[in-house]
């Protein structure tokens, strides 16, 4: 029963998907409205029914159906129920169920959020029905997945009784409920801003509102696949045991690199916000943060390259390959086409200015994602030259994008200090007094108090600078607004945010990032590792830490068996607390699967891991792990995830204003001079 | 000027060939370091107590076969190596089993509940495993008359790979190891569907 209604859900999408881009497309050609509403009906459907599908899919989850393949290859009966929820996107044909699930839902949202803007002033604008009428391309490939190779719903007779449970490591933590689907909404919603580009070259015109949606549809699915990529952090250093958080594995960097793409689109964005200048090479950043999701999704779905996430073998490689063939050819096809219509308006007026801030800003970005690209990639190419088995490893890796992050990080303070067009260098000298005060002063009280690292400095006092910058960003314009009103500081900051939520919230967003850098640099450089073997009562140091380990003993539990070691910790000798490291066994794994103990601080991190221990109990061997400031790191991602809310957060003002001149937006072209400023 | 317009969507086609060519790789398989080289020799105590030493059997067609009590798959392929002794013992097949990670005693059941009268090794702290360079059990290594290995297994063995490989190398004639490989290269299988163990093992 439940095969069969998933099966029907994803078939009849599959039909509607098909349908509704064609009525779009048609609708956009012709201009005739009746297609157009079709294609919104369909994209309603379609979400409709794949929400269907995904709830009989749990459904038959929870009330273990094993009749339904995929139950039968993840579910198991002992599985506590949070898990066996979590459990859809475990494998291979579930993750693309959630991946057609989330599709459709940002499909029925563009549905929904140009209900009133096909219909203009100057008549029908087909570049509304070209972009949906994309995005349900879109959802037709993954509905066909999961129709066919990927099909999650076939229909096991006889059923069996039970099933193996999910893959080990991912019921070993609460993390993969969060992780997967922060992922893939923002992941997945990288369609959106891509439909919404085709839709704009199909139709021939990329004016400024069509930029600032494009902004606006990349700002949501960008916020949401930093907290993904940073929830799979720490994912990894919960769960993996090693003390790290980052590897450089294909699969963490087929999702880094549409986020370092998009986020030089976010930038140059307001370059040709602002100066008509760098279309093309806009445009081309959408086009390829979608592409490098495509190509990072079947880089590690298909088998071709080796890593942790890497699904065995599956089928789908080849239709992975069909899809990125059609999507990479058609788009550059279109943008060469249309690359008239992209030419530059503007042009730089001076090397001091923000446009060259952000000129910079964009190479960076695209030199540090053609670096991962040619390493994620490299394997592959060695092979088909040399034949050779090669592997690239974090050296290359660190090597070439630590440059690239400092001179970013030095940049996310300087880019916004500097003003559009012309800068003056009595402006600079104002505003860089300060910060650069600071940076020196950091310097030598890091120097003195024995930072030795090169690199882990320069990247603290690069911080402390940009970060002075900010700060005066954000004093100057309060005191000033303090002095000519009145107004008390707190209200006088609030009142300056609040003007321009846009340009505050991204400032924000930058000091998240800076407190991510120092996070890196600190727990990258200045992480301690020791292990022993240590007899019942024995205790050893590491760092500051004195770790006492007092005994072992198993426990049983429905879906795994545990051992788990006592152990207590002094810190300068003063009592720190127990921490109690793990070992689960699961019948389907071969090897135990680890529970660290973390303590975590701002200041450090205690890492304690579980190795091995002796039948009796009587010795264990332990790994210990101290790591500063890691906890910076998701410090950070929280700055992050709240700059970029306040970016998206329309003010008052701004909706009272949207709500007056409903299709101010859409007209584009002159400006209103305060407009102009925002 | 408009070629280069064009350019842009070509230089597209070479990345696409690039990952269609990789489509039909595997990128889990690493080439053994052992092609046409003369199988590490090991001396291991068999089941029964006794002694072997693999170089003692040179001049012979030898399977090594490395198993496991533990192993689902092994199950399956043990039929295999029945059917081999049978068919191809007379002519002279040899077949030496290696119990990996196991105990005398689970691999000695195994032997009495599923027949085979081959010899079996014990593979005490997997040395042999690891000269071998093992990704997990079951895995052959087709041993010529010359002590080469010429052929491996990962994974089950079924008959078509026995009947491919057996009768060739049974037809070589006896040759001192010192003279070229045989014209035959050295090749490497792998059976449909073996899923290897440690695909959830990180790196440190």
């Amino acid at each position: 029963m439940n095969a069969f209604l998933g099966h029907t859900a994803t078939l009849v999408a599959l039909l509607l998907a098909g349908g509704g881009a064609a009525a779009a497309f048609i609708g956009g050609r012709t201009g005739d409205a009746r297609y157009v509403a079709w294609a919104r009906r369909a994209g309603v459907a379609v979400f409709a029914l794949v929400l269907t599908a995904f709830l009989v899919m749990e459904r038959a989850l929870v009330a273990h159906d094993f009749s339904v393949s995929y139950v039968a290859q993840v579910g198991s009966r002992t599985t506590p129920l949070f898990y066996t929820i979590i459990s859809l996107w475990s494998a291979l044909e579930g993750s693309i169920l959630l991946w057609a699930l989330i599709l459709s839902a940002y499909t029925a949202l563009l549905v929904r959020w140009s209900t009133h803007r096909y219909q203009t002033e100057a008549g029908p604008d087909s570049q509304v029905p070209y972009a949906l009428g994309t995005l349900l391309c879109v959802n037709v490939f993954f509905l066909l997945l999961i129709s066919w190779p990927a099909n999650p719903f076939h229909l096991l007779n006889p059923a069996p009784l039970d099933g193996p449970g999910p893959n080990a490591l991912l019921q070993n933590s609460p993390f993969m409920g969060v992780h997967p689907p922060l992922l893939y909404t923002g992941y997945v919603g990288m369609s959106v801003p891509f439909s919404l580009a085709i839709g704009a070259l199909l139709a021939g015109r990329i004016g400024p509102d069509w930029t600032k949606l494009i902004r606006r549809w990349t700002m949501v699915p960008w916020t949401f696949l930093s907290l993904g990529i940073l929830a799979g952090a720490w994912w990894s250093y919960e769960v993996l045991g090693w003390g790290g958080y980052w590897a450089w594995d294909p699969v963490e960097n087929a999702s880094f690199m549409p986020w370092l793409t998009a986020t030089a689109f976010l930038h140059s964005v307001m370059v040709q916000e602002r100066r008509g200048m760098l279309k093309m090479w806009t445009i081309t950043l959408i086009v390829s943060t979608f592409l490098l999701t495509v190509l990072g999704t079947f880089l590690t779905r298909s088998g071709v390259l080796a890593s942790v996430h890497a699904f065995t073998q599956s089928p789908i490689g080849p239709f992975f390959l069909v899809f990125l063939a059609l999507v990479l050819l058609s788009s550059l096809a279109l943008l060469a086409w249309r690359s008239e219509t992209l030419e530059s308006e503007g042009r730089f007026d001076a090397a001091l200015s923000r446009e060259t801030a952000f000129m910079v800003n964009n190479l960076l970005f695209a030199a540090f994602a053609f670096v991962v690209l040619l390493g994620t990639m490299f394997p592959l190419i060695a092979e088909a030259v040399r034949g050779a088995k090669v592997s690239v490893g974090g050296p290359y890796f660190n090597e070439l994008s630590v440059p690239i992050a400092l001179l970013l990080v030095f940049l996310a303070g300087v880019g916004p200090a500097l003003p559009w067009r012309k800068g003056s260098l009595e402006l600079v000298r104002g505003k860089f007094r300060w910060p650069t005060i600071a940076a020196l002063g950091a310097g030598i009280v890091l120097a003195v108090a024995g930072v030795r690292a090169p690199l882990a400095w320069l990247t603290f006092v690069l911080a402390v600078f940009s970060a002075g910058l900010l700060v005066v960003e954000f004093v100057t314009p309060t005191r000033a607004r303090h002095e000519t009103t009145g107004e008390g500081w707190v209200l006088a900051l609030w009142r300056v945010v609040s003007s321009n939520r846009r340009r505050y919230g991204g400032y924000v967003v930058h000091s998240g990032i800076l407190v991510i850098a120092v996070g890196v640099a600190a727990s990258a450089t200045f992480r301690q590792e020791e292990e022993w073997t240590l007899r019942r009562g024995a205790a050893a140091q590491i760092g500051r830490y004195r770790i006492q380990f007092d005994s072992v003993w198993a426990v049983k539990e429905s879906q795994r068996d545990g051992v788990i070691a006592a152990t207590t910790i002094e810190a300068s000798g003063q009592p720190f607390g127990r921490l109690f490291p793990r070992l689960n066994y699961y019948p389907t794994a071969m090897e135990p699967i680890g529970t660290p103990a973390v303590r975590e601080g701002l200041r450090e991190d205690l890492y304690l891991v579980l190795m091995a221990y002796t039948q009796d109990g009587q010795q264990a061997t332990l790994k210990a792990i101290a790591s500063p400031m890691v906890g910076w790191i998701w410090l950070g991602g929280g700055i992050v995830a709240l700059g970029a809310l306040f970016a998206l957060w329309r003010s008052r003002g701004e909706a009272a204003r949207r709500a007056s001149r409903p299709d101010a937006e859409r007209r584009g072209g002159a400006r209103v001079p305060s407009e102009a400023l925002r | 000027m408009r070629w280069r317009r064009w350019a842009i969507p070509l230089s597209g086609v070479p990345v696409l060939a690039l990952l269609a060519w990789g489509l039909t790789r595997d990128a889990h398989t690493i080439p053994s370091p052992l092609p046409g080289k003369p199988a590490p020799d090991f001396a291991l105590q068999t089941l029964n107590g006794d002694s072997l030493r693999l170089h003692d059997l040179t001049g012979q067609v030898v399977l090594v076969n490395f198993w496991a009590s533990w192993c689902l798959a092994c199950r399956a392929e043990h039929r295999v190596l029945l059917d081999a002794a049978r068919r191809y013992g007379p002519q002279g097949l040899r077949i030496v089993g290696v119990v990996y990670e196991d105990t005398r005693d689970n691999a000695q059941q195994w032997i009495t509940e599923r027949g085979g009268d081959w010899v079996n090794v014990l593979d005490v702290g997997s040395h042999t495993a690891i000269q071998y360079g093992l990704f997990g059990v079951p895995e052959t290594f087709f041993v010529g008359r010359d002590g080469r290995i010429l052929y491996k297994q990962i994974g089950p063995l079924d008959t078509a790979v026995v009947d491919r490989w057996v009768p060739r190398l049974l037809a070589a004639s006896p040759v001192p190891s010192t003279t070229p490989l045989p014209a035959e290269p050295y090749a490497e299988g792998r059976s449909e569907g073996h899923i290897t163990a440690g695909g959830a093992a990180r790196r440190d």
